[in-house]
């Protein structure tokens, strides 16, 4: 019912994955997220950003129906095959890598899925390589293979990133964008790198004290260069809505 | 994107330029760095302090200062367990006290193991079990022995039993410590991958607490030489306990002497097998420090 009376009001035709009305969560009496309402569009990109505490993490979190103990009010809506891509790659690491991708699956085709993946992510022939044994960057790339292989409508990434250098960020912005395109989940990027938003994201929002502050478009063409003047007013009126040109 | 130099960036006047190779200490460079934590031991050094003492022992009962009725040189001892070990009353008594020792851990350790999963993974069994083996953690196996002794008479079954008391504590205690200590990270992935709780046991729980379940085999093996010493005293005429006790009644320290010596590589070459057991095992890790 909700939801559709919200797909009517949306601008996008397309319908949506994920709708948010009114959402409140708190751990502890204290207040995380206050009346969040939001639709995003199927095979939409958005990018979350905020400050440290801002409730961004809370917010993925919330959609992953993680920490679903705690308080929650407000009308939450979300497809059923969502993946969680979390900051460390949480690979478990005494099952080896191909078995790392197929962990959860349970189909016929998990194995010949999780092969392509594989390969889609550059890491044919390490299939029977121990996580341990893998670089960060390496890792992290299975850990995308693994979100992938289970054919999310809806991906989550909780700063995938963050821990990488930023030469493997680069790399890892490019294959990113490259396999959304290929296998078009809805997806939600929680990150505080203002850059990465702007370079992958359809819409960026900026989370502040638990509340939606900012909700925009990048209607920019790919690839994106931070030289293009209208990049750089987004990105500084992004950077004012975080505080830092205030 | 206008790149900017370091001394722009900090200004000039905080900005002297990186060390680099700087030719100011030269006089200094041309000696080797002292290390200030100490070098790495090279194969086998531990062995020094144990050889030192031997060779001091040996030197001691040479000159008479150590009385062979306290303590036989090192020299007779081994003398005397070659000659236990070629009359065949070495192998003896050791396969006597080798059965009832490994009956004792498999069985304990089968049960500590078991008695973990249950109270490690539900919670009826962490209310029944956990409160009573903790119990008995803090209760001295020999001091089990009266009652062992009253309800199961002193053949070998109160033997094996106390064994099987003894070993299963440190295994229950650190495969349940792994358990209940599982990285919630990978509670929450196997959340999101939508594991099943089997699936869960089997693929996270499991393999998680293996470290611990090792480190509480490393324990038990030893464990379960130890409390023979004390069972082989009560009726018994086999053992390597038993050998060591009849030594003592007729002084003969450098039977007493092969006795801990069995003992000692006993311990060593059990410890030994399950840490090489172990590493096959959780050969995925990437392991430091060995």
């Amino acid at each position: 019912m909700t939801t559709l009376r919200l797909e009517a009001a949306a601008p996008v035709a397309r319908p949506a994955a994920v709708v948010l009305e009114g959402l409140s969560r708190g751990f502890g009496g204290r207040r995380i997220l206050d009346g969040i309402s939001l639709t995003i569009a199927a095979g939409e990109f958005v990018a979350l950003i905020g400050r440290s505490g801002s409730g961004k993490s809370t917010l993925l979190r919330t959609l992953a129906r993680l920490d679903d103990d705690a308080e929650r009010e407000g009308v939450l809506h979300v497809p059923a095959q969502s993946s969680v891509l979390f900051q460390d790659a949480r690979l478990l690491p005494w099952i080896r890598v191909l078995d790392n991708v197929m962990l959860g699956l349970r189909d016929s085709e998990a194995r010949s899925r999780a092969l392509k993946l594989l390969a889609d992510v550059g890491l044919a022939g390490r299939e029977a390589a121990w996580p341990e044994t893998l670089s960060g960057g390496e890792k992290q790339r299975v850990a995308l293979a693994r979100a992938l292989a289970h054919e999310p409508e809806l991906l989550l990434a909780d700063e995938p990133f963050g821990a990488l250098d930023a030469l493997t960020r680069l790399r890892m912005h490019a294959l990113l964008f490259q396999l959304i395109g290929r296998y078009r989940p809805t997806v939600l990027l929680v990150t505080h790198d203002v850059d990465e938003a702007l370079t992958l994201a359809d819409r960026v929002l900026v989370m502040e004290e638990g509340r939606i502050a900012l909700d925009r478009p990048v209607d920019l063409p790919h690839p994106r260069r931070p030289s293009d003047a209208r990049y750089e007013t987004l990105r500084r009126s992004l950077l004012a809505a975080l505080g830092v040109f205030a | 994107m206008t790149i900017v130099s370091p001394r722009e960036f900090y200004g000039a006047s905080a900005w002297r330029g990186f060390p680099g190779p700087s030719t100011r200490k030269a006089g200094r460079a041309d000696r080797p760095a002292r290390p200030l934590t100490p070098r790495r031991l090279g194969p086998g050094g531990q062995l020094f302090g144990p050889a030192l003492v031997l060779v001091i022992w040996e030197l001691a009962s040479l000159t008479g200062l150590l009385s062979p009725r306290l303590l036989a040189a090192p020299s007779t001892a081994v003398a005397t367990g070659y000659r236990l070990l070629v009359e065949g009353v070495l192998v003896q008594h050791f396969l006597a006290s080798a059965e009832r020792a490994y009956l004792g851990l498999a069985i304990g350790v089968a049960l500590g193991l078991a008695l973990a999963l249950i109270a490690g993974l539900t919670r009826l069994g962490e209310a029944t079990i956990d409160g009573l083996v903790q119990i008995k953690r803090a209760i001295p196996t020999l001091a089990l022995i009266p009652l062992a002794i009253l309800w199961l008479g002193i053949g070998e079954t109160m033997k094996v039993a106390l064994i099987v008391t003894s070993v299963l504590v440190p295994v229950y205690i650190n495969t349940h410590a792994a358990l209940r200590g599982i990285d919630l990270r990978y509670v929450e992935l196997a959340r999101t991958v939508g594991l099943s709780r089997l699936e869960f046991i089997r693929r996270v729980a499991l393999p998680g607490a293996l470290p611990g379940f090792f480190t509480g085999l490393r324990l038990a093996v030893t464990m379960c030489w130890t409390a023979l010493v004390v069972l082989e005293q009560i009726n018994t005429t086999e053992g390597i306990g038993y050998l060591m006790n009849r030594a003592r009644d007729y002084g003969q320290t450098d039977v007493i002497v092969v006795g801990l010596v069995v003992y000692a590589a006993l311990g060593l070459l059990s410890d030994g097998a399950v840490r090489w057991w172990e590493r096959r095992v959780l050969s995925y890790r990437k392991v430091i420090g060995t």
